[in-house]
């Protein structure tokens, strides 16, 4: 410190400080008050288009009878196809990590993998979707062919938060059920997986609505966007809900822009449910524990 | 559970064994993708060179591949993708890195609970949404003030996609310069230096390696970027560094092949699995990078 | 653990299920489904003519826009049920049809203008002809003509950006044919899109911009867009705008053209596909009329009709796009 501290010098530095911080500070708020400003004028657009003959109607030529339910049904049905493909593939492999392989080579072969995979793009899992389900294994552009796609792309990260939930369970009561003479599979079933379930059914959640608001994999894979009935099987023509989004937004008539935006409410309702759902059984069962 | 020798009977050895193997084969599930991607890739990308010399592909900065005069260059799309990321990367980054920088140095710790979830919801939302907002409300707000702005063009949904990928840098910004230790930032202190000076001489240039390794995986994942660009970048090839006209990049010329279904075998549908590869190699690139920067950093503040 | 071999079984079964159905037709009860792919041109109509027909029908339709060359492509690997068009088949696709042992019946089903089309606020654009339309899309100006005023001296000297339809496109076949003079010939480096309403955004957003597409999106647009009479080059004909009538009476040269669905021979056995086609060329001539294309004349539809029951296979155009083919030679063809 110099020893003859100007006064002026020193408020200045302040003066920079402060202005300094108010940036910073401006910068986290301009970007979400912008997202504010999306969402708003989503809100305003979709207006008096949201109906419950908007969520039960099919698509149409004339916007004002077009309706989302084909979208809607797609991506339940897709979402719910995922998830019985990806969850247990996911959470096998999250508990052979963490419970079996720890150190091993293998283990850290597939770490590396699911790490890379974790980064890479969605559009390039819809053309391994597209060589591999479509055309290779012959499943053609049915829902069969979507799910598997995106079961893929959600694995990483049903992988990663599966992991981080079995890491909250402590090494003590792994090895208390050893001590007790469980074998490996009867402590990691009977006493881990219980345990863990709060955190990978949460994670879970996450990864699927990662999945529902994904259109770049499913359009390459074949989802079609005029498809004016609801999936009968899993071999079945079918859309998703960002698809058909896609699908109005590029129609250049303004009628068919506040269809877009309705069709947007839906969907972010929709992920609003299932993140307040996972948030809520997360709590929920929090409470529960002992230690 | 029931309590007993920890020596199993024979068929229960079995049955661990399986049990374990098949924990063992959903792990190898991820192992198996990624060499799926390489070998669909690679197989469709080699078919294609035997028609294509790859002379052709790095040297031509024409993209026709469909039409009378056939250009097989690489660049249009290339540079498509990379104007239009660094576009987003101009205003990704002094947002976030701003944002990362009060979130760890100056807020107040309720301040930052709340906050940073907020910023984590840019990254949730559907790019879908985004698309929506860069034609309905981005590309007509630009037009007012740019003359002659293309209802398609790289400025619009660089912008948005740039909002899209602050979380990334400001996430993982914060978390590197919230690891450089207190003794460091005290020690600067103690020597006279200001809260600012110590973070603009001490603090960031500690983190820089953690900073870096977040701003490259976010230029990753604006690359890798379809839907915002697939809506309202436009769809034509061209080589250029304006942002106003309508271009397009590699994820939207993709989609766009994709969504006539071209069928297996023909130059057609090569061509998409040439720019994936090209798209691939990319952001895999990117993705070892950011890795290792960020593990030097996590060395580096041990 | 049980219920992942469970699974993985299930998997395994279903997988081993998909390949074995065929294309276009449904499991057992449930009702099948009618495959269409092909033109963005023809889509609305066809479009209009499923959502009238499923409202009163349980049949399933489904609508690709792969461009007319796509559909034909799936078409002709019995892929689809119907392929939309906007030009003849071509000989290379009659070809893959036979190796493919795929007959076909076409049916004419309605007439289009293809509109040229700048912004609103292109004042300088009063009227083209051939001539410059050739200029701008031949292959030769493929980043050589990229100005206005290359095209006519006179106009401004700002960049020209161009929309019109991708390769796959009947509509782009016809334009190259009748402007460029040899099919399929053109410059590439335009936005090129099978989606008619990319172009049409396109088009409506961007003050320098000109495009081409099917009659009916210019007249779904009319207020954001502004169309160019044309000139086709004859000694005294002036610019002709294309409206119901000039297509309908053919003075809109040479861009007026035929639009097609081609049913194939073993999906005309099926009973919703005999119903479809039957309400395509019934309750479908308004419908064409309300898309905004030109509806053939009572006698024209009969005669289609007539056609389809018989089922007469085979091209009436021996192969390719005829520029100028006006209702009446269609309709002499067909006697």
């Amino acid at each position: 410190m110099s020893s003859t501290p100007r006064r002026d010098s020193v408020r200045n530095r302040r003066l920079l400080e402060r202005a300094f911080v108010a940036l910073c500070l401006l910068a986290v708020l301009l970007p979400l008050g912008l997202l504010a400003l999306l969402i708003g004028r989503v809100l305003v657009d979709a207006g008096g288009r949201l109906s419950w003959g908007f969520l039960t109607s099919y698509p149409s030529r004339r916007a004002a009878q077009a309706g989302i339910l084909p979208g809607l049904v797609g991506s339940l049905y897709l979402t719910g196809l995922t998830a019985t493909i990806a969850l247990p593939l996911g959470v096998g492999a999250a508990v052979y990590l963490e419970e079996y392989g720890r150190r091993g080579r293998l283990a850290h072969l597939i770490e590396i993998n699911i790490a890379n995979l974790a980064g890479v793009p969605s559009i390039i899992y819809g053309l391994l979707g597209l060589e591999l389900f479509v055309r290779t294994v012959g499943m053609e552009r049915s829902l069969l062919a979507g799910a598997c796609t995106m079961a893929l792309l959600i694995l990483p990260i049903v992988i990663m938060a599966s992991r981080e939930a079995l890491r909250t369970v402590p090494d003590t009561l792994r090895e208390s059920a050893f001590a007790l003479g469980g074998s490996h599979w009867q402590v990691v079933r009977q006493v881990v997986l219980p345990l863990a379930f709060p955190g990978i059914l949460t994670g879970s959640i996450l990864a699927v609505s990662r999945a529902i608001g994904e259109a770049a994999p499913l359009i390459v894979v074949g989802a079609l966007t005029y498809i004016a009935f609801l999936p009968r099987g899993i071999n079945s023509p079918f859309t998703v809900l960002p698809i058909q989004i896609f699908n109005w937004v590029s129609r250049p008539q303004e009628a068919f822009m506040v269809n877009a935006a309705a069709g947007i409410v839906v969907l972010l309702l929709t992920l609003l449910l299932l993140n307040g759902l996972a948030i809520y059984l997360r709590n929920r069962m929090q409470k529960r524990r002992y230690w | 559970m029931k309590p007993g020798p920890a020596t199993l009977p024979r068929t229960g050895l079995i049955r661990e064994w399986i049990i374990e193997r098949a924990l063992l084969g959903s792990g190898m599930i991820a192992v198996v993708t990624t060499v799926a991607i390489v070998v669909v890739l690679a197989l469709e990308t080699v078919a294609f060179f035997r028609e294509v010399s790859l002379g052709q592909f790095l040297g031509d900065t024409q993209w026709t591949p469909l039409f009378a005069d056939k250009h097989f260059g690489i660049w249009p799309l290339l540079g498509g993708t990379l104007l239009t990321s660094a576009i987003a990367i101009a205003v990704a980054l002094p947002f976030g890195l701003l944002a990362a920088i009060y979130l760890s140095e100056f807020a107040a710790e309720g301040v930052r609970k709340a906050l940073k979830p907020m910023l984590e919801l840019l990254a949730g939302v559907p790019t879908i949404v985004y698309g929506y907002f860069a034609v309905v409300v981005v590309t007509p707000m630009l037009q007012r003030v740019i003359g002659g702005l293309a209802g398609f063009n790289a400025l619009g949904p660089g912008i948005v996609m740039g909002v899209m990928i602050i979380p990334m840098i400001s996430s993982l910004s914060e978390d590197a310069l919230h690891a450089v230790p207190m003794s460091v930032k005290e020690g600067a202190h103690a020597l006279g230096a200001t809260r600012l000076a110590t973070l603009l001489r001490v603090t960031i240039p500690s983190a820089f390696s953690g900073i870096t390794a977040s701003v490259v995986l976010a230029v990753s994942r604006a690359i890798g970027e379809t839907m915002i660009v697939a809506i309202a970048a436009g769809q034509q090839p061209r080589f250029t560094l304006d942002p106003r006209v309508p271009i397009e990049t590699m994820t939207a010329y993709i989609v766009q092949i994709s969504m006539g279904d071209t069928p297996t075998g023909t130059l057609e549908y090569r061509t998409i699995f040439v720019v994936g590869s090209t798209l691939f190699l990319m952001t895999f690139a990117m993705n070892i990078i950011s890795q290792r920067l960020a593990r030097r950093f996590r060395k580096g503040t041990a | 653990m049980q219920y992942m071999i469970r699974a993985a079984l299930l998997l395994a079964a279903l997988a081993r299920c998909t390949r074995s159905q065929e294309p276009g037709q449904g499991s057992g009860a449930t009702p099948a489904v009618i495959a269409i792919d092909g033109s963005s041109t023809v889509f609305p109509i066809t479009e209009a003519v499923a959502e009238e027909f499923q409202k009163q029908h349980g049949a399933r339709v489904t609508i690709g826009v792969s461009g007319s060359g796509g559909g034909f492509k799936k078409f002709c690997k019995a892929e689809t049920a119907i392929s939309d068009a906007s030009r003849p088949i071509k000989a290379s696709e009659l070809a893959l049809c036979k190796e493919n042992h795929v007959d076909f019946i076409e049916l004419p089903v309605a007439y289009d203008g293809i509109a040229v089309v700048v912004h609103r606020d292109a004042g300088w654009v009063d009227q083209m002809t051939v001539a410059e339309l050739r200029r701008l899309w031949a292959p030769e100006a493929q980043g050589k003509i990229a100005r206005w005023s290359q095209v006519r001296t006179g106009w401004p000297d700002k960049e020209i950006h161009l929309f019109g339809p991708g390769v796959d496109s009947g509509t782009y076949d016809y334009f190259t044919e009748a402007v460029v003079g040899r099919e399929h010939s053109s410059r590439g480096d335009y936005t090129s899109s099978e989606d008619d309403n990319v172009l049409v955004q396109g088009i409506a957003t961007d003050p320098l911009a000109l495009g081409f597409f099917g009659f009916a999106y210019y007249v779904e647009n009319k207020t954001r867009l502004k169309i160019v009479p044309i000139a086709d080059g004859a000694p005294d004909s002036a610019a002709v705008t294309p409206t119901f009538q000039t297509v309908a009476n053919g003075t809109y040269r040479p861009l007026s053209r035929p639009l097609f669905i081609y049913v194939s021979r073993k999906a005309a056995d099926r009973t919703e596909v005999q119903q479809f086609v039957a309400f395509y060329l019934d309750a479908g001539r308004k419908l064409v009329k309300e898309v905004g294309y030109i509806p053939l004349p009572d006698r024209g539809y009969a005669l289609v009709q007539h056609r389809f029951s018989r089922r007469v296979t085979g091209s009436l155009f021996g192969s390719g796009a005829r520029v100028g083919v006006t209702i009446e030679e269609l309709l002499a063809r067909e006697q």
